[in-house]
C-alpha cells in the first residue's frame, strides 16, 4: 500500500518536473510567450511612438523607424526594419504620403499579414488629426514635392496630438480587448496632462501671437496656427526644392520688408543658406526639432513642446 | 513614367551605340490588389518595340512570414540583375552583367518566388529566396522543352555597423539550360557585398555607396576542333566554360544634388572564357530635383577580340562618352535601397 502510495508520487514529482521542463523550454523558445502578450508596435516616426506609448504603458512594446533628427520623406528602407516588421502586431504611419519613399516596400517585403493596408494592424494616423495644406484643384510637381492629400507634419499641434492618441488607444483596444478600459484610462490621463500643458504653453506663447517667422521647409503649419506663428516665407523655394539664388535674394527683401528676425530650421537641413540670410536681415536661426529624440532630452511629446517653445521664446525676445 | 534618353560620343568599334537614343521609357503600373495580394507591371518603350520587364502578383499575407510572387520577374540574381535602369548608379550596366547575366534584360523571366527572412542572431537580417522559372533568359537560359526550368537561389545577409553605416552581403545561385539545347547547362555563382554609409543628420547632403559583385560562369558547349581566342566558329570556343568576371564601385554624394563615382569592370566572356573585357568609368550626376536626373558617365573598355564573327582578333580599346537625362512622371515611388 505504501510503495503503491510512493509510487503514485514519484509520478507526480516526475510529471510536474516533465511539466516544468516544457514550460521553461517553451519560454526559452518563444520568448514572446513570456512576456504576457505585450502588442510589438511599430510607427513610422519618433513622434508617433512617444504617443503609443504614452496611452499603451506597459502592454505595448513599441518602437520607431525614422530617428527624430532625420528627415522623414528619406529614411532609407533597410532590411533591419523588416526585423521590426515582422512581428509588429500594429503598425502606426503618418500617412499623407509622407513616407511614400520608403514604407510601402518595407510592409510589403515584411511577410507580416496583420500590418499590410487595409488588415487590423495597420493604422493610418492621419485619419484622426487635423489636415493643414490641402491642395485644392490641380497639383504639378511644378509646385515641388507637394503632397496631395495635406501637409503630413500634423502632429505639431497639440490638438492633433490628442486626437491621435485617442485614435491610437482606440486601435490598441481593438487589437487587445482585455486591455482597452486600461488604454482607455492611459488616454484620459494623457489628455488631462496633455491640457495642463497647452494652458501653460498657450500662456507662455501669448506675448509672441501673430509673430512673423520663416521656416525652411513647410514641417510647422499645425504648430504656427496652434501657437499664433505668422509664416511669411520659406527658405526652400517650392517644397522639396533646395533653395536656389534668386529666391533667396527674394526672401532676404521680404524678411526685410516685413521685419521678420526668426526663421526655424529643422535639424537635418543646412544651416549655410539660413545662415547667410540671417546675416544680412539681423535675424535669427533656430533649429528646432520638428520630431519626439530630435534633440538630446527631448524625449517625449511634452518634452518636444517644452524645447520648441522655450527656444522661440528666447530667440523672439533677444530679436525684440 | 520614366524617360531614360542617353547620347553617346566617342569610338567604340566593339559594341557601337547610336548618338542619340531613346533608350527606354518606363511605365509602372502598382497597386493593392486585395487584402491579401499586391500587383506590380513594369512595361518598357524602347527602339525595337514594347517589353514586358516585370508583372507580378506579390502574396503579402501568407502564414510562415512567407512572401510568395508568381509572374514575370527579374530573378534575384546578385544586386544589379535585380535593379531596373532608372535606379542604376551609372548609365550602363558593368562588363560582367553584359557578359555572364543577360546584360540589360538580364535573368528576367516567368516563373514563380519565394522569400522568408530567416532566424538570426539579434539586429542580423537573413533572407533566402527561392525561385523557379520557365528557362528562358536573354542569352543565359533557353528552354528548348516544358522540363528545361532554370532556377534561381539568393541568400541575403545584412547588418547595421552603425547607425550611419550597413552592409549587405548576398550570394546567389543560379542553374538553367542554355541554348545547345536540353543536355546542355548553365551555372552562375554570385557573391556581391555593399558598404553604404549615410549621416543620418545629413541624409539629404552625404552619402557613400560602395559595391562589388563578382560572378562565376560555367557553360557546357559542344566539344569541338580546339579555335583560336576570339576567331572559334560563332565566337564559341568548345567543351566547358569556366568564365569569371566583377565589378566594384564607388559612389559619394559630396551635396545635396551631386554625385560622383567610379567603376572598375572585368570580365571573361560566356562562349569563351579566354576572352576578357576589361572596363573603367567615372561617373558625374546632378539631380536638379528627386523626379530628374542629369549624368555623365566617361567609359574606357578594352575588349579582347570583337564579338561579331569573321572580324579580325585582337584587342580594341574604346573611349565614350556618354550623357543621359532621365524624368519621372506620375506618382513618387519608392526610393531605391
Amino acid at each position: 500500500m505504501e510503495h503503491t502510495h510512493f509510487r503514485k508520487r514519484e509520478i507526480m514529482i516526475i510529471t510536474s518536473a516533465w511539466r516544468a521542463a516544457v514550460l521553461v523550454a517553451a519560454i526559452l523558445l518563444f520568448p514572446s510567450f513570456a512576456a504576457a502578450k505585450k502588442l510589438n508596435v511599430v510607427t513610422s516616426t519618433t513622434d508617433l511612438a512617444a504617443l503609443t506609448q504614452e496611452v499603451g504603458g506597459d502592454k505595448v512594446n513599441v518602437e520607431a523607424i525614422a530617428k527624430g533628427y532625420q528627415d522623414p520623406h528619406f529614411v532609407e528602407a533597410k532590411p533591419s526594419f523588416l526585423l521590426k516588421l515582422k512581428n509588429a502586431d500594429l503598425l502606426v504611419s503618418v500617412g499623407l504620403d509622407l513616407e511614400i519613399g520608403w514604407l510601402p516596400p518595407l510592409i510589403t517585403q515584411s511577410g507580416n499579414g496583420r500590418i499590410q493596408p487595409g488588415a487590423n494592424g495597420y493604422l493610418d494616423a492621419s485619419q484622426f488629426a487635423e489636415i493643414l495644406e490641402i491642395p485644392q484643384g490641380k497639383v504639378t510637381r511644378a509646385e515641388g514635392d507637394v503632397h496631395p492629400l495635406g501637409n503630413p507634419h500634423y502632429w505639431l499641434d497639440p490638438d492633433n496630438g490628442r486626437r491621435l492618441a485617442k485614435g491610437i488607444a482606440g486601435k490598441l483596444g481593438e487589437l487587445d480587448p482585455n486591455d482597452s478600459a486600461y488604454f482607455q484610462q492611459r488616454f484620459a490621463d494623457f489628455d488631462k496632462r496633455l491640457s495642463d500643458a497647452e494652458k501653460r504653453w498657450n500662456a507662455e506663447m501669448a506675448p509672441y501671437h501673430g509673430s512673423k517667422v520663416v521656416t525652411y521647409h513647410r514641417s510647422w503649419p499645425n504648430f504656427a496656427k496652434h501657437f499664433g506663428l505668422d509664416v511669411v516665407g520659406y527658405v526652400e523655394p517650392r517644397p522639396g526644392i533646395p533653395p536656389s539664388p534668386s529666391h533667396t535674394i527674394d526672401l532676404i527683401n521680404l524678411m526685410k520688408r516685413e521685419n521678420v528676425k526668426v526663421m526655424l530650421i529643422e535639424p537635418y537641413f543646412d544651416l549655410r543658406t539660413p545662415n547667410s540670410i540671417a546675416s544680412q536681415t539681423g535675424g535669427k536661426v533656430l533649429v528646432m526639432t520638428p520630431s519626439v529624440g530630435g534633440e538630446k532630452g527631448v524625449e517625449d511629446y511634452f518634452k518636444l513642446f517644452d524645447y520648441d517653445l522655450g527656444l522661440l521664446k528666447q530667440a523672439f525676445d533677444s530679436v525684440k | 513614367m520614366i524617360g531614360d534618353f542617353i547620347a553617346t560620343t566617342g569610338r567604340n568599334r566593339v559594341v557601337p551605340a547610336p548618338v542619340l537614343e531613346m533608350h527606354e521609357s518606363e511605365l509602372g503600373v502598382q497597386a493593392i490588389i486585395d487584402p491579401y495580394a499586391r500587383g506590380d507591371f513594369f512595361l518598357s518603350f524602347g527602339e525595337e518595340g514594347v517589353n514586358l520587364e516585370e508583372g507580378y502578383i506579390t502574396f503579402t499575407a501568407l502564414p510562415g512570414g512567407i512572401v510568395a510572387k508568381g509572374g514575370k520577374m527579374r530573378s534575384a540574381f546578385g544586386k544589379v540583375n535585380t535593379l531596373h535602369n532608372h535606379v542604376l548608379p551609372w548609365i550602363d550596366r558593368p562588363l560582367v552583367s553584359n557578359n555572364l547575366v543577360g546584360g540589360e534584360d538580364g535573368i528576367d523571366d516567368a516563373g514563380f518566388s519565394v522569400t522568408r527572412i530567416l532566424p538570426a542572431p539579434k539586429s542580423l537580417f537573413l533572407e533566402a529566396t527561392g525561385q523557379v522559372f520557365r528557362g528562358d533568359a536573354s542569352d543565359v537560359f533557353k528552354n528548348s522543352q516544358r522540363r528545361d526550368v532554370s532556377v534561381v537561389g539568393h541568400l541575403r545577409g545584412y547588418g547595421d555597423i552603425s547607425e550611419s553605416t550597413n552592409l549587405d552581403l548576398g550570394i546567389s545561385y543560379a542553374r538553367g539550360h542554355n541554348d545547345f539545347g536540353s543536355t546542355f547547362l548553365t551555372n552562375l555563382y554570385g557573391v556581391d557585398a555593399t558598404l553604404r554609409y549615410k549621416p543620418l543628420r545629413r541624409a539629404i547632403y552625404k552619402s557613400f555607396v560602395g559595391r562589388g559583385e563578382f560572378i562565376w560562369s560555367q557553360r557546357q558547349q559542344p566539344a569541338g576542333i580546339p579555335c583560336a581566342v576570339g576567331a572559334c566558329d560563332s565566337g564559341i570556343a568548345p567543351n566547358f566554360q569556366r568564365a569569371f568576371g566583377f565589378y566594384t564601385s564607388a559612389d559619394y554624394q559630396f551635396a545635396r544634388r551631386w554625385f560622383v563615382g567610379g567603376r572598375l569592370d572585368r570580365s571573361g566572356r560566356a562562349r569563351d572564357a579566354r576572352i576578357k573585357d576589361d572596363g573603367t568609368s567615372i561617373v558625374l550626376t546632378y539631380w536638379p530635383s528627386e523626379f530628374a536626373q542629369v549624368r555623365g558617365q566617361y567609359r574606357f573598355t578594352r575588349y579582347g577580340a570583337p564579338f561579331e564573327t569573321g572580324a579580325p582578333p585582337g584587342k580594341d580599346d574604346a573611349h565614350e562618352l556618354l550623357l543621359q537625362l532621365q524624368f519621372s512622371l506620375g506618382a513618387h515611388g519608392a526610393h531605391p535601397f
